[in-house]
């Protein structure tokens, strides 16, 4: 265990600077490079802060979730470099990056039901101490059991830690998919449209989640979204995708505004104050809003 | 582990005291079902003999078979290979299926879906169709040519399925599911133009049938096949990620084209030696896993061992049942799974659904 957090250590030299670096990052799926069409992220550089939140906005087709992975090593970065806490992420192992990174995902396609404590449990699958005899049976230290607890109780599911997935209501998973994330100790967490398919209520419960782990646990946030009151409330920094280039990067007054909104979507909407935050607020235009 | 006991010890995980419970009940069951096995046949067996038989194998009484009565001999030379045979043969299949469900995250999938099988069955009915499998040698021939035609079929599969070094799922299954067609034709044209005996012969095997080579051969096979169930387990965990999605999984950390790959080749290569010895017994690769699923839950690294003992004794009693009920005639075990393990999975469904509501 000494050795693992030595590890971590090593690779994490600044806790202050930057953690997420993506320098004119550029890539394009394999069968489109054939074809000779354009970039689907075109020369992107940007840096996240350690404990920032970072929303990624645009319209369908802009790249976002291409971009969210290839920050979590998923999809290998063409041109250009990303790099976590200062080395590429190409130079990382798959274990190195998950236990740096964690993804929640848009959906959680299931085949076969897990319970939600087996669900969690498996986030400390990168911090395993694997025993090539026992075949993964009792691998499980009290460690991992304690730390699967503290994400169950962070998240607010540990009363359903026996139920099966699959009973579970959308934000009830959501959650449950926050936990697991949370299990695997990451210093970086990408969340994949959070508050999709979930209520008003549930979008709340989500959002200020995220808010309160980044504050418990110092967590830097990139979060993709089409909800652009969810980007404008909750993130320090918004980041404005167009056809796969960076349109627009600053914090959400810089950024979501009627004319910023108008070149990236093409669309006039009314932008007025929050009535408790002050940061701007994204409403859709009665009668004819769009040319 | 005092603030974590609350959900540890409620079943909610695996725990190493769940595991040991489960699988040494299971493996006490084994014990028993095999003995009852050796039992029924088309003479019947008392416990003691088995028990004489068995003792004389240990003590390696080869010498002295001379001195055995006809009872001990069926006993040493047919039943017992039979049913050890068949124990084998279940659990394998019932441990590809399970895996193959999680490689492929479909529910439908068998051992049969990727047409390695087909390969093997290519294999044996050209060897019957050349007259080679009626002349009986020391070799096992049949099984050979069987497992070198799912040898063939398994690396046609990955040349078709892979593209630059990765290994579509969805690639495996359409290549894997198509050739299986185009292989179970060609099965069906070497029928059609095979004499009537012969061809019927081949119909049987098809259906599947327990018929137990040599202890030589049976010894190997019984390793291979040990050693592969060994390996598969040693991937349980991978496959549980697995299920969840690749992007998921890989986002825990594994290494998903290695791993994807390493199934495939150990599934392949099981299912060919499987098809190889026995033929096409339909449904243990499929409904076993499911069934064990439901009662168990989904972690692999109980389930695939769990199946498979389950799946061993399942083609065992089958087995007993297709040799004895029309004795001394028998009919295909495949039949009997069927018949046998179909209702009893829709009565674990109906069961499992009467819980919930």
């Amino acid at each position: 265990m000494a050795t693992d957090r030595m590890n971590i250590v090593q690779f994490w030299p600044s806790v202050d600077g930057p953690v997420i670096e993506v320098d004119d990052l550029s890539f394009r799926y394999r069968s489109m490079s054939e074809t000779g069409r354009a970039w689907t992220l075109d020369h992107l550089s940007f840096h996240v802060d350690a404990g920032e939140i970072l929303g990624i906005v645009g319209p369908n087709g802009s790249g976002k979730s291409s971009l969210l992975k290839v920050l979590s090593g998923f999809l290998p970065a063409g041109e250009g470099d990303v790099r976590l806490g200062g080395l590429s992420i190409g130079k990382r192992s798959r274990f190195d990056v998950a236990r740096l990174v964690a993804v929640v995902p848009q959906e959680y396609a299931q085949v076969f039901p897990f319970t939600v404590a087996e669900t969690v449990l498996m986030g400390r699958f990168p911090h395993r101490t694997a025993r090539w005899w026992s075949m993964g049976i009792g691998d499980e230290t009290a460690n991992d059991l304690a730390c699967a607890h503290q994400s169950m109780i962070d998240t607010d599911v540990l009363p359903l830690a026996g139920r099966l997935i699959s009973d579970l209501s959308g934000g009830e998973r959501q959650r449950v998919m926050i936990a697991r994330a949370l299990a695997q100790e990451p210093k970086i967490l990408l969340l994949d449209e959070p508050t999709a398919f979930l209520d008003i209520n549930h979008q709340i419960d989500i959002c200020s989640l995220v808010a309160r782990l980044r504050e418990e646990r110092r967590l830097t946030v990139v979060l993709v979204s089409h909800d652009l009151n969810v980007a404008s409330q909750y993130c320090d920094r918004v980041l404005m995708l167009k056809e796969g280039a960076l349109c627009r990067l600053g914090t959400p007054d810089e950024t979501i505004r009627p004319d910023v909104l108008w070149m990236v979507y093409g669309c006039d909407v009314v932008v007025d104050a929050h009535p408790q935050t002050g940061r701007p607020r994204v409403t859709m235009p009665i009668g004819a809003g769009r040319m | 582990m005092d603030l974590a006991s609350s959900w540890t010890h409620t079943g909610a995980v695996l725990t190493f005291h769940r595991w040991v419970t489960v699988i040494g009940a299971l493996l006490l069951t084994s014990v028993g079902v095999f003995a009852l096995c050796l039992q029924f046949g088309a003479t019947s067996v008392g416990l003691g003999t088995v028990a004489r038989a068995i003792m004389h194998l240990v003590r390696g009484g080869e010498a002295e078979t001379t001195s055995l009565e006809t009872s001990e001999m069926i006993m040493i030379q047919i039943r017992l290979p039979r049913v050890l045979l068949g124990f084998l043969v279940g659990s394998s299949l019932a441990a590809v299926g399970v895996t193959l469900q999680a490689l492929l995250r479909n529910p439908l999938a068998d051992p049969y879906v990727l047409g390695v099988s087909s390969g093997s069955a290519v294999g044996v009915s050209m060897a019957m169709l050349i007259g080679i499998g009626s002349a009986f040698m020391l070799l096992p021939v049949l099984p050979l040519f069987g497992f070198a035609g799912g040898l063939l079929a398994l690396l046609l599969i990955y040349r078709l399925a892979q593209s630059q070094g990765r290994l579509p799922i969805h690639s495996l299954l359409l290549a894997g599911v198509i050739l299986n067609a185009i292989l179970t034709a060609f099965i069906m044209f070497i029928t059609s133009i095979m004499e009537p005996n012969r061809s019927a012969g081949l119909m049987a095997w098809l259906m599947g049938s327990l018929t137990a080579p040599g202890y030589p051969a049976l010894s190997v096979f019984v390793l291979y096949a040990l050693l592969v169930l060994a390996m598969l387990m040693h991937k349980a965990q991978s496959l549980n990620m697995l299920t969840l999605g690749e992007e998921t999984a890989q986002s825990l950390g594994v290494e998903t084209e290695g791993i994807k790959k390493q199934l495939f080749a150990l599934t392949a290569l099981l299912t060919g030696a499987i098809v190889s010895v026995s033929g096409m017994i339909g449904f243990v690769g499929m409904v076993v896993p499911h069934a064990v699923r439901l009662l168990i839950g989904s972690d692999h690294r109980l389930l695939l061992p769990a199946s498979a003992l389950v799946g061993g004794m399942f083609l065992a009693v089958a087995d007993t049942i297709a040799r004895t009920i029309m004795a001394p005639a028998e009919i295909p075990v495949g039949i009997v799974t069927a018949l046998t393990g179909g209702p009893f999975f829709l009565y674990l469904l109906l069961w499992r659904k009467d819980r919930m509501v």
